[in-house]
């Protein structure tokens, strides 16, 4: 099966294809279609997981050459590894969740089939991310994600927000891209490859100068930073909750923007190669996740909250990759790489399940706003139980696997106390802003009676994948308990084999933050022991800050927004006609890029299309006046020219043609001249005497 | 026979001459009888000038290749083949000239046939000269009849300052042929072109001295014979004399004159100058100054047809840009060269003169020549809609018309040629120009097809079709189609002028 692994992604855009062009308005076929496609994926790349397992995790790789440039192949190819078989069945176990999910959530839109259509585009990306083998082809999926999740953020664009969430996100990451792109450049550069395993192997060769290595790892990360959202480009995935909650449960917290994770993780020989790189992305990550726990911890949007959470876990993972490319670099053992791998599919499986349980919840109450829900426990007999599982994992709660994952990334920070501290804190963070979140939305007494006298639960298609997550949110992470010497770590682990150890103190203590989180926040929205409003009075300064999310926003809109603008405006001032007064009422820099890039249609893309028409018919006109009717003229025309031939001729003869040899040069010339002896024409000959009325 | 072998017997040589002499006869018997029957027929004239063009070509079969009267009457392959382009474009300019025989030229009929054959006559005798003094001759006895025919409309003051336009013009480039033609003379102490050849070369070889005049000739005779292709920056007369000359005279122009003076060309350039094609004789070369005449060409013959309003002087730009093309191929001194520009002069004609009897025909019948007019024909007369666009697409070089084939086969002759030699790089460019002309082309050829087929309205004209049009319109379609679907017959015999001139 592993040799037919590419039929894995193109399943996907098959059915991409099929729905665009044949089952646009057939909706339950298409859904029914792209649902078969991706199971078919799934079932494929199960195998294709066994297949490697059984191969003990050694890589295959099939490349074909798409051009030859020189001694540059540009080529398209395959390299499945553990890493990669790990994530093709995340991908696909995910999208299939969420493809069935979404024909409850989706009911009754009326694009319906062009999400499914969608959907498929971006799992088709996603996987081709996944599988490829070199960056170039890693880079050509990676912006075919981003475009696809702009679409999809974007899926309800009619909403202002939507519309403009999705301009932000698609800016925002292209940023990182820009870096990515450079690293990938500085790569080609020093190893005139761009194949992984080529890349590597050179690598150890030495060809990098240590700064220009640095550089480029630091590049890569570049766009790990923008695709999954890590500080400073952190802002555009709180605002991509405007897309539709199934987009926001793969897209926005499984799959692509764990491609950022999953992109240092597959690259992690170039920052072993350089501890300075590591050490920043390990410092990246941690302060990320800091950042983003804390404005998780006092935000009202059940979905913000999750964003947030996706963000700080994300943080976790690049921290962990980071620490442990550091410390192999400095030739200490990590289980750095295994934590960050580890973690990104076990957050897969319960943020994706949390993400659906809040669009079920939303779907029930008809609000975002965690402050009118309250005691959907009863009402909601799947959604409830199934959340609180995902939440329960998350908090790292003993036994399921957010609680192995993060044991992972707190052992992973070892010899580091300040990370160690950090990481235990945002561990007890995130427990108590989950719980707060459930015991808001679930417990107490309901807020909003009328919402809750209306709230229901879900349909079937939208409860039974909650139910399959849920019991993944427990299992998966079982595949990776010290207890198996063949677990996930051995499998999946980079360079060597490793084998966890059961390390008690270590599962002592996460257990007591995780639950010492939970209980405060027990304490706080169960029991009203703590008044929450009075805590937030008394550290108002601070409470202001995260409820501000640091000001981020803000801190961009005046160094870069505002300035741009400024120079935008500055530009369009030159000339009012251009700009149509378009962009006067701008305030965002979303805007006034479309508003730049109209621009950029309408006078250098439409420009150059018209203007060739318009030079053609200038030409045209100009040349009519040729025609004078005077024979004089023409005879003059002719002497004229058998002169310019003779002065051409005598130049290129005696003068060693220095002015003159090109072809078109002398060409253009003689047209040129033909142009202008007919404006000549014109001026010397006035229109009355040319003879009987003439048309051109 | 071997075209090489001289006829020493003069009966031999006169009856290889057979059909010029045959069709200088016939035209004089077709103006006598035209004034013995009292000029009452209609028809009587045109069809004796038809019937004496077909047996015409049949005693061109018959006629062998040989050279007689030192080489003054030289028949090789090049001149057999462009005596059949001649005789069809007769027949076909006389064919849909029926019309205005009719109406207009009531009393001189007989004359305005005559004097087609006597061009004819003359293109024919031009064809088969190796000899600067018949050659000229006959290009005049090509053109001054054509001076004639242009003023017919004696009471147009269009035609009369299209003749008037076209004489002295006409007079102007012949005196610079001539003094051209003289300064190759004094170099090379001969007439005879092959002679000249070895002479002029060995002259410059020995002296390197002779440049400068070998320049300025060079530049004369580029002038003259661009004079009679119509070739930029000598085409100005010929959109005024198409638009004002009768219909099928413009078609004559178009294509007989034409042909002419690509054979004049091929003989000058070709056969008599072929050293001073490149740079190994530089300063002298001929080539990349032809080159920029033959851009030049497809630039402003394409682009100025874009504004046309007038059918008749769109179609004057068209062939002033497909000069440019036949330059193109005209310029590939290679086994190919020759043989695309006999290929794409024979696809050319058909499509060119059924072009022309289309048009002279709606001319017939509504008196207009605008484009805007040809609206919505293709309900009322299909069969003209048909034909024309068959014609126009012809002329754009679609497949699988003859004119695709045609422009396929210069442009790959002109690349072979670039490919070949280091210093024909600038050849690529031409192409290029050439293929980026042609999309331009398709506007204006399409504007036609697209007024007779995409109008709502109906056209309030009905094509009535007599049967010497009936013909030529079936000729050309049969041609373009033949030249298009079944070109190996006739690329066969156009290699064999490649050969004659020894590429």
């Amino acid at each position: 099966m592993t040799e037919h692994s590419y039929l894995i992604v193109l399943l996907p855009a098959f059915s991409f294809l099929m729905i665009v062009f044949f089952l646009r308005w057939k909706e339950k076929i298409a859904s029914l279609f792209s649902i078969a496609m991706i199971v078919t994926s799934l079932i494929m790349s199960i195998s294709v997981l066994f297949e490697t397992i059984a191969r003990n995790g050694e890589a295959y790789t099939a490349s074909f050459t798409m051009a030859q440039l020189g001694s540059f192949k540009l080529q398209l190819g395959l390299l499945i590894d553990p890493l990669t078989a790990m994530m093709l069945v995340v991908v696909t176990a995910i999208g299939t969740c969420v493809e069935i999910y979404s024909i409850g959530y989706m009911k009754d839109d009326p694009r319906f089939s062009r999400f499914f259509a969608y959907l498929s585009l971006f799992l088709f990306s996603m996987l081709g991310l996944v599988v490829s083998d070199n960056f170039f082809m890693t880079f050509i999926f990676w912006e075919l994600v981003g475009l696809t999740s702009y679409l999809l953020i974007g899926f309800w664009f009619e909403k202002k927000s939507a519309a403009d969430a999705c301009k932000k996100a698609f800016l925002t990451t292209r940023v990182g891209d820009l870096g990515f792109l450079v690293g990938l450049l500085l790569i080609m550069y020093y190893t005139g490859t761009f194949n992984y395993e080529e890349v590597f192997a050179k690598i150890g060769m030495d060809v990098f100068p240590p700064a220009m290595l640095t550089l480029a790892a630091i590049g890569v990360f570049c766009g790990a930073i923008g695709k999954s959202a890590q500080f400073p480009l952190h802002t555009w995935l709180p605002d991509a909750m405007e897309g539709p909650t199934p987009v926001s449960a793969i897209v926005h917290s499984a799959t692509m923007v764990a491609a950022g994770v999953y992109l240092t993780a597959r690259a992690m020989t170039v920052f072993v190669a350089s501890a300075d790189a590591s050490f920043f992305v390990a410092v990246i990550g941690v302060v990320t996740s800091l950042l983003a726990a804390t404005i998780a911890l006092v935000q009202v949007d059940i979905k913000r909250i999750l964003a947030y959470s996706t963000v700080s876990q994300l943080g976790y993972m690049i921290m962990a990759l980071g620490l442990y490319g550091y410390d192999t670099a400095n030739g200490h053992h990590s289980p750095g790489f295994y934590a960050g791998t580890f973690h990104l599919m076990t957050h897969a499986f319960f943020k994706s399940l949390l993400f659906m349980g809040a669009g079920s919840v939303i779907h029930a109450v008809h609000t975002n706003d965690i402050r009118d829900m309250g005691g959907l426990l009863k009402k909601m007999p799947i959604t409830a139980p199934t959340f609180l599982i995902g939440s329960l994992s998350i908090a790292g709660f003993p036994l399921t696997s957010g609680f192995f994952s993060k044991d992972e990334i707190v052992a992973a920070t070892f010899g580091h106390p300040v990370f160690t501290v950090l990481t235990l804190l945002i561990a007890f963070m995130t427990a108590f802003y989950m719980w707060r979140l459930c015991f808001l939305t679930f417990f107490g007494k309901p807020r909003d009676e009328h919402r809750y006298e209306h709230a229901h639960e879900s349909p079937k298609t939208m409860a039974y994948p909650l139910i399959f997550l849920a019991f993944m949110a427990v299992f998966v992470g079982w595949t990776g308990i010290p207890a198996l010497s063949h677990g996930f770590a051995s499998f999946v682990f980079h360079a060597e084999p490793y084998h966890p150890h059961a390390d008690w103190m270590n599962y002592i203590v996460s257990s007591i933050v995780g639950l010492s989180g939970i209980g405060l926040a027990w304490l706080m929205y169960y029991k009203r022991k703590i008044d929450p409003d009075k805590l937030a009075e008394r550290f108002k300064p601070i409470y202001t800050l995260f409820w501000n999310k640091w000001y981020f926003d803000e801190l961009y809109d005046i160094i870069i927004v505002k300035p741009i603008l400024a120079i935008g405006r500055f530009f369009w001032s030159f000339d009012a006609n251009v700009v149509d007064g378009a962009v006067n009422g701008t305030a965002k820099v979303t805007l006034l890029w479309a508003d730049l890039k109209w621009w950029f249609d309408r006078w250098i893309v439409d420009g150059a299309v018209n203007g060739c028409g318009w030079i053609v018919r200038a030409f045209g006109s100009l040349l009519k006046y040729i025609q004078s009717g005077r024979m004089q003229f023409y005879g003059l025309f002719i002497l004229f020219f058998i002169v310019a031939a003779g002065i051409y001729k005598f130049e290129s003869a005696y003068l060693n043609g220095w002015i003159f040899t090109d072809f078109l040069e002398v060409t253009t010339l003689f047209v040129i001249l033909i142009g202008f002896l007919s404006y000549f024409a014109k001026t010397i000959v006035p229109e009355s005497t040319t003879k009987p009325k003439r048309e051109e | 026979m071997d075209p090489q072998l001289p006829i020493t017997n003069v009966t031999e040589t006169l009856l290889a001459m057979l059909p010029e002499i045959f069709l200088f006869c016939w035209a004089l018997v077709v103006i006598t009888i035209d004034v013995v029957s009292k000029r009452k027929s209609e028809t009587l004239a045109g069809y004796l000038s038809m019937i004496g063009l077909l047996i015409t070509g049949i005693l061109l079969s018959f006629s062998t290749y040989g050279k007689g009267f030192g080489n003054m009457f030289f028949n090789d392959p090049m001149a057999a083949f462009f005596k059949i382009i001649f005789i069809s474009a007769a027949f076909m300019a006389i064919g849909s000239s029926f019309g205005i025989t009719k109406k207009k030229i009531v009393n001189h009929r007989g004359e305005f046939f005559g004097l087609i054959l006597f061009s004819t006559v003359g293109m024919m005798f031009l064809s088969a000269s190796r000899e600067m003094i018949s050659l000229y001759i006959g290009l005049e006895l090509t053109t001054i009849p054509l001076f004639v025919l242009a003023a017919f409309f004696k009471d147009e003051k269009l035609s009369i300052e299209s003749g008037i336009k076209y004489f002295v013009i006409g007079a102007f480039s012949s005196a610079l042929l001539l003094y051209g033609m003289s300064f190759l003379y004094g170099l090379s102490g001969t007439t005879d072109l092959l002679s000249m050849r070895l002479n002029i070369a060995a002259f410059h070889l020995t002296f390197k001295q002779i440049g400068v005049v070998v320049l300025i000739s060079n530049i004369m005779l580029v002038a003259g014979i661009g004079f009679k292709l119509a070739l930029p920056p000598f085409h100005q007369w010929a959109p005024d004399v198409y638009e004002g000359a009768p219909t099928p005279v413009a078609a004559f122009l178009s294509v007989g004159s034409k042909a002419a003076g690509l054979v004049a060309f091929a003989k000058m350039f070709l056969l008599a100058l072929p050293a001073f094609y490149g740079t190994e004789m530089f300063p002298n070369d001929w080539g990349m100054m032809v080159g920029f005449f033959a851009a030049c060409s497809m630039i402003i013959g394409n682009v100025v047809a874009i504004r046309q309003t007038n059918i008749k002087r769109m179609l004057a730009y068209s062939s002033i840009a497909q000069a440019g093309y036949i330059m193109v191929g005209m310029l590939a001194l290679n086994e190919h060269g020759l043989a695309s520009v006999a290929f794409y002069m024979f696809a050319y004609l058909f499509a060119n003169m059924g072009a022309f009897a289309a048009v002279a025909l709606f001319e017939d019948k509504t008196g207009s020549c605008q484009i805007a007019s040809y609206e919505g024909l293709s309900k009322t007369s299909p069969f003209f809609a048909v034909s024309f666009s068959i014609f126009l697409l012809s002329l754009v070089g679609i497949p699988p018309l003859g004119g695709f084939m045609a422009k396929y086969k210069v442009f790959a002759a002109a690349i072979a040629q670039a490919s070949a030699h280091e210093s024909g790089q600038w050849i690529y460019w031409l192409v290029g120009i050439g293929l980026l002309t042609s999309v331009f082309s398709l506007y204006y050829y399409a504007n036609v097809i697209r007024q007779m087929y995409f109008s709502k309205n109906d056209s309030p004209y009905t094509m009535t079709y007599n049967p010497a049009i009936l013909t030529v319109l079936i000729i050309g379609v049969l041609g373009v189609l033949a030249a298009g679907l079944f070109p190996e017959p006739v690329l066969e015999f156009a290699g064999q002028i490649s050969n004659s001139f020894g590429f």
